[in-house]
């Protein structure tokens, strides 16, 4: 059998992915893997995916959005509302898929809706957007309660109190306080097995006629729209689906930890900050690249831990470095000169 | 008459906006680029004037002058030399995006040094304006003396400014830089001392924020430029970025935005209250209240 080059390109990405997982498997049953390390692993795979989500965004649109980490926080909480509703109703493993659908859903529908505004803008006036609407998010839903009781819900954009619960109600989001004690549905492997799945998704797309007409809209707007390409439709769709895959890194996210808020830390502008610096170094456009960046830079801080108060220190000046070295004209010029083309990769 | 206090306290903040944004605004004109570490520098110019004022005794007038007099200084010097060491190898670089990473580079790296220096404790910052203001209507109407020095800087920095950029032969430089940067190198401008005088303006503006904003909110830790750099991004994004009248108008649009719906709406929402102005704002006219409409040529 045949394979083109493209379908071998994609067959080596997942083939890293699950050779990845095999090794920490093996790793994990021999004992080798610290409770630290283990700590690391889904905080991995979900980062990865909503890096593989962003450059759908950032490379294959050629949209910088700044604001991510609102989709991831719309998953998040839809998927954990749900799920803590029907944790005694329904058994865990139907739970847990019907709150991923109901995540990636919830996620897209704000993509999609959020989408008809933004992407009418351009350049850095649709990045600041982006960044705004991902703050309003984060900020509503920390000034958000939902309970329900023997009459139904209740909601209140004030206080618990104002409520209004019957005494054998239960408040489900509590402002800033969150959503406590969601079940821990999403281990090590459900998130190895969504992010091979967002990958499908994506490098499917990326190869399919909608994904040239999306790359055509990238390179020359003006060319595609003049091909015939709606640009719009394929703008909102690649930002939808984007979305989505944002919103199913925030299903595994809510579905690991205890207490989910909407806060600065995971949900902030400087979260979607730190997605898109995984994406750039991972290579604009090269989802495989996205995987291994947002891997390897999630877990060098952590692992830098040792050096305690200098590891942003450190973590900031690889960071410059790395960038200056990466993409100054003046310093590939030098390497081309040094190296001949060795260590240049092609630009698509 | 509270709700002029208010009004009052909103235009004081959004002055203080209004100086950051202009040289968010400035920088992006003339360098194309969104400077994040803009509000880190608010932040180094703050732990300066905290440091100078505290080894020189403070309280006096002139040490008071002194360290900000210092802080501007040595902010305009960093902008520089941030530019020479991390801005200026990657211009002309094949995406934007790569000057945009190291600009978060620089950010993080200012934060943490100043958090290895001084610590992660939130430290109280003397003001640095004593005057206790002024008093309307018998005492009901009081206005603080920071939120009348806040105003007049303001003002005066934006008359300058402006004066500077229409006037003077560097400023009609920036203006041709901005415009094309090719076209401004044939005619003779050197472009790198351009894009170097903007940084130092920039910057020093910055401190100045530092100084107002720590006088009114004394509350002084590494993260303390980060929301207030953004808040000005906005509002520099709001008035039509590049433009230097609609900094001030999107700073003051902002600061009143945020303050009155702190007070009368909800102190949780008021971030989403002015993110939300920005949205609507850029829906209806997509290039900011006075940017220009470039058409695109095919």
């Amino acid at each position: 059998m045949r394979i083109d080059k493209k379908t071998k390109d994609n067959l080596i990405t997942y083939g890293i992915v699950v050779a990845a997982f095999l090794l920490i498997q093996v790793l994990a049953s021999t004992g080798h893997l610290s409770s630290h390390m283990k700590g690391l692993l889904v905080p991995m795979t979900y980062y990865a995916i909503i890096a593989v989500a962003l450059n759908l965004c950032v490379g294959i649109l050629g949209e910088l959005s700044i604001g991510h980490c609102g989709f991831m926080c719309i998953g998040a909480f839809t998927s954990a509302f749900f799920s803590k509703l029907t944790e005694e109703t329904l058994p865990g493993g139907l739970r847990f898929f019907l709150a991923f659908v109901i995540g990636i859903g919830f996620a897209a529908l704000f993509g999609f809706l959020i989408g008809i505004p933004v992407l009418r803008l351009k350049g850095d006036y649709l990045a600041i957007v982006t960044l705004a609407f991902g703050e309003i998010i984060k900020n509503v839903l920390n000034a958000f309660y939902i309970g329900y009781d023997s009459k139904g819900f209740h909601f209140s954009m004030k206080s618990q109190m104002d409520l209004g619960l019957e005494p054998d109600g239960d408040t489900v989001i509590n402002g800033a306080m969150g959503i406590m004690g969601t079940p821990h549905d999403a281990g090590f492997t459900v998130g190895i097995i969504v992010l091979l799945i967002s990958l499908m998704v994506v490098l499917n797309l990326i190869n399919s006629r909608d994904g040239r007409a999306i790359m055509a809209i990238r390179d020359n707007y003006i060319a595609a729209e003049a091909s015939g390409i709606n640009v719009t439709r394929y703008k909102m769709m690649a930002f939808t689906i984007s979305a989505a895959i944002a919103g199913a890194a925030g299903v595994i996210y809510s579905h690991n930890i205890t207490t989910l808020t909407a806060s600065s830390q995971y949900f902030g502008y400087n979260a979607s900050i730190m997605i898109l610096v995984y994406v750039v170094l991972g290579g604009i456009g090269n989802i495989r690249g996205s995987v291994i960046a947002a891997c390897i830079l999630y877990l060098l801080p952590e692992l830098l831990r040792g050096l305690n108060k200098y590891r942003m220190l450190i973590y900031s000046i690889v960071l410059i470095v790395m960038m200056i070295v990466n993409w100054s004209p003046k310093v590939i010029e030098w390497r081309k000169r040094t190296f001949g083309n060795l260590g240049i990769k092609k630009k698509i | 008459m509270s709700f002029l206090t208010y009004l009052i306290n909103g235009l004081s903040l959004g002055s203080i906006y209004a100086i950051i944004a202009l040289g968010y605004t400035m920088v992006y004109g003339i360098a194309k680029m969104l400077n994040f570490a803009h509000g880190d520098f608010i932040m180094v110019g703050c732990y300066i004037i905290f440091s100078v004022s505290g080894a020189i005794g403070g309280g006096s007038t002139m040490g008071v002058i002194l360290s900000v007099i210092l802080s501007v200084v040595l902010c305009s010097l960093l902008g520089i030399t941030t530019e020479f060491i991390a801005y200026r190898p990657l211009r002309g670089a094949a995406s934007p995006l790569a000057v945009l990473i190291t600009a978060i580079g620089v950010s993080y790296l200012l934060e943490n040094v100043a958090l290895l220096i001084f610590g992660a404790d939130v430290k109280s910052f003397s003001s640095v304006i004593t005057w206790q203001g002024l008093s309307f209507a018998d005492g009901q109407l009081r206005i603080q003396g920071v939120t009348i020095v806040t105003i007049v800087v303001s003002l005066v920095i934006l008359i300058c400014l402006q004066l500077f950029i229409n006037k003077t032969k560097q400023g009609q430089a920036m203006l041709a830089v901005a415009e094309d940067k090719g076209a401004a190198t044939l005619m003779g401008i050197n472009v790198n001392k351009t894009i170097m005088l903007t940084f130092a303006i920039g910057s020093a503006l910055a401190a100045v924020a530092g100084a107002l904003l720590c006088s009114a909110y004394p509350n002084l830790s590494p993260y303390v430029g980060a929301m207030p750099g953004i808040k000005a991004f906005v509002a520099a994004v709001l008035g039509g970025i590049g433009s230097i009248p609609g900094a001030m108008i999107g700073g003051l649009v902002l600061g009143i935005v945020e303050i009155l719906s702190k007070t009368y709406i909800s102190s949780q929402l008021s971030d989403a209250i002015v993110f939300g102005i920005l949205v609507i704002v850029l829906i209806v006219k997509p290039t900011g209240i006075l940017g220009k409409v470039i058409q695109e040529k095919v």
